[in-house]
């Protein structure tokens, strides 16, 4: 049941609570990731995964409770300051710019400048093209022409390219939330091996997903949350599709209230 | 390198479908040349230096319109109020220019300080444009058409409701003949080409047969063009603009500041607004609240025509000049063949809905074709 480990987690949520109103969204929750593993993070809709993954990520402040990263307790940090510090979201929706090639989407924000003529500042886009072909070569991902619109590549493509993303600027933890729900099977298939390559590297994964079998198939450890608490969590070899599902749905058997 | 093998191109377009997309991307460099052969052939006055030339000194205020809106329309806004911010600018450079010369002032200084004020005073509707529309989250439209009243009324309000600012001091109006009627090259009958400046004491023959090779306003355009296509194409201002465009969340999660950019975006509208306002009284020696009103409409036709679109993240600067090149091909076009002006409006209207099928059938085919491909994947 609990994680007794010789090696340091690198996230802590310490008895996290966040309430909305009368509605308690987290109620005490812990949970810890240690490098190197996928966590899998459950849950009905409005169980609280989404609310937790926001309080890591900087977008909710918790009410009650401690989130340590690295030693450093980032609880009250800005989103961007909890980028900064290594903690990379992989949202649905991507936060792409479809409209831009796959180098221009690497370094948005943090575009790689040269000068032209010795004095115009302009965008140095094959060095940006060149390392964003380094990054996700590192993922074994091929995407034909990097000099692409991104509206051109496939909705696998385009996942690999927000991962290649987080981990261009040194992600040393990704969240990624229901990473394959938009995607046709053999995109969701790269996908599972890009997490499975994030933990190779020892870059640990919280994945939210509604995916049974994407879970059972690449997450070392899951955890259940319930109406805003943590009901379980059970390494990968304990785990069954059945077990997991009366976790989830609160069933007697398993959940004592 | 190993970046050659990922950077391959991969394309699964069937011949006919790639012709299809060259010819739907190109279709406004074939349709102004289109025209050009039509009006020529009914009437080859229309090729003649000095045509041409008018055309490009008009057409270069829907262009100073256009390019500015632009950089709007690819953040997925609009600015409805630029044409009165012309106006603006224009009565504020005339009003100073008038006042400061009738004060004594030399002409260079009383120029100068009117093209400054109507500068300076352009830039204020365009503030309060990027505040309304990236702090208070105003609609861009509903945002920049409460300016277009604020502004109409404050331009109409500086001149007692008149609309024409003029009694500018003669010497003051000699030198702005001279930038806004000039040209850097003359083609003069019997002299051959001439610099800077029209010669003297020409013949009536003579002034008759005058081109000007290089009209001032026209460079001035040329040089502000150039500068915004480089700035949307190739720098780290330009890449945000697009990415804005396409997706604001995800431009604010990558760290972009986008309230100031937008804000800085509609303060470039309103600027090239004003550069086009003090342009006019260059060439017309005088200012007029209404000069941009007519021309907003084809502004953001020419933005449209030049194939970016209206829903944000896709256009160029080189599109919205061919834009406005072919409303001023139009314009001139229809007056040699002495069809009634109201012509215009019409062609207009049609040109720019067929602009937007193009672009539609375009975005079609390119989803049709990145289906395939992730087919072809599987």
């Amino acid at each position: 049941m609990s994680e007794d480990r010789k090696d340091k987690p690198l996230l802590e949520c310490i008895n996290v609570s966040k309430f909305f109103g009368g509605l308690t969204a987290l109620d005490n929750v812990s949970l810890s990731i240690y490098p190197g593993e996928v966590v899998a993070l459950l849950g009905d809709n409005g169980a609280g995964k989404s609310t937790l993954i926001k309080c890591i990520s900087g977008v909710h402040k918790p009410d009650r409770g401690d989130i340590i990263f690295n030693g450093r307790p980032i609880g009250d940090a800005t989103p961007s300051e909890v980028r900064e510090a290594g903690i990379e979201t992989i949202y649905q929706d991507l936060a792409l710019a479809e409209n831009l090639d796959v180098g221009a989407n690497v370094f948005l924000g943090k575009e790689k400048i040269r000068r032209m003529f010795g004095f115009l500042p302009v965008t140095d886009d094959k060095y940006m093209r060149s390392e964003a072909a380094k990054v996700l070569e590192r993922l074994d991902i091929h995407i034909p022409s990097l000099a692409q619109k991104l509206i051109r590549l496939s909705g696998g493509q385009r996942q690999a390219v927000a991962i290649a993303r987080a981990l261009y600027w040194d992600a040393r933890l990704v969240i990624m939330d229901e990473p394959t729900a938009a995607l046709g099977v053999p995109e969701q298939r790269k996908v599972l091996a890009l997490v499975r390559s994030l933990r190779e590297q020892g870059i640990p994964v919280i994945i939210i997903s509604h995916t049974m079998q994407d879970v059972m198939e690449v997450a070392d450890r899951m955890v259940v949350l319930l109406r805003g608490r943590k009901v379980a969590n059970i390494p990968c070899e304990e785990a069954t599709v059945d077990l997991i599902v009366k976790y989830i749905m609160g069933s007697p058997d398993v959940v004592k209230s | 390198m190993a970046a050659s093998a990922l950077t391959q191109p991969k394309r699964r377009a069937s011949p006919q479908e790639t012709l299809l997309q060259i010819l739907l991307r190109g279709w406004s460099w074939v349709f102004l040349v289109a025209l050009i052969l039509i009006f020529t052939a009914l009437d080859p006055v229309f090729l003649s230096v000095r045509n041409i030339s008018n055309i490009l000194v008009s057409s270069t205020l829907i262009v100073l319109m256009a390019l500015g809106q632009t950089y709007v329309i690819i953040t997925a806004g609009i600015d409805l109020s630029v044409g009165w911010t012309v106006g603006l600018s224009s009565v504020i450079t005339a009003t100073v220019m008038r006042d400061f010369g009738e004060a004594g002032m030399d002409p260079g200084t009383a120029i100068a300080f009117g093209v400054v004020a109507g500068l300076l005073v352009s830039l204020i509707p365009g503030l309060v444009n990027g505040w309304l529309v990236a702090k208070i989250k105003i609609p861009p439209f509903i945002a920049t058409i409460g300016m277009f009243g604020i502004v109409r009324g404050a331009a109409f309000l500086l001149t007692d409701g008149k609309n024409v600012v003029g009694n500018i001091p003669a010497e003051i109006r000699e030198v702005l003949r001279g930038i806004g009627n000039g040209s850097l090259l003359y083609n003069v009958p019997d002299q051959g080409l001439v610099w800077f400046s029209q010669p003297a004491d020409l013949a009536a023959t003579q002034l008759r047969g005058l081109e000007r090779l290089m009209p001032y306003p026209v460079l001035i355009t040329v040089v502000i063009v150039l500068i915004f296509a480089f700035v949307l194409a190739r720098t780290k201002f330009g890449r945000h603009t697009y990415a804005i465009g396409d997706n604001e969340e995800a431009a604010r999660r990558a760290g972009i500041n986008v309230d100031r950019h937008l804000i800085f975006i509609y303060v470039l509208a309103a600027f090239t607004a004003g550069i086009a306002g003090v342009l006019h009284v260059f060439r017309f020696t005088a200012g007029a609240p209404n000069v941009g009103e007519a021309a907003l409409l084809d502004s953001v036709a020419a933005v449209v025509i030049g194939g970016t679109s209206l829903f944000g993240g896709e256009g160029k600067i080189s599109g919205t000049v061919i834009g406005a090149l072919i409303i001023g091909v139009l314009q001139t076009g229809l007056v040699i063949l002495a069809v009634d002006a109201l012509w215009q409006f019409i062609v207009v209207g049609v040109i720019i809905i067929i602009a937007v099928l193009v672009n539609q059938a375009q975005e079609a085919i390119e989803a049709r074709q990145v289906k395939r491909e992730e087919h072809a994947d599987e």
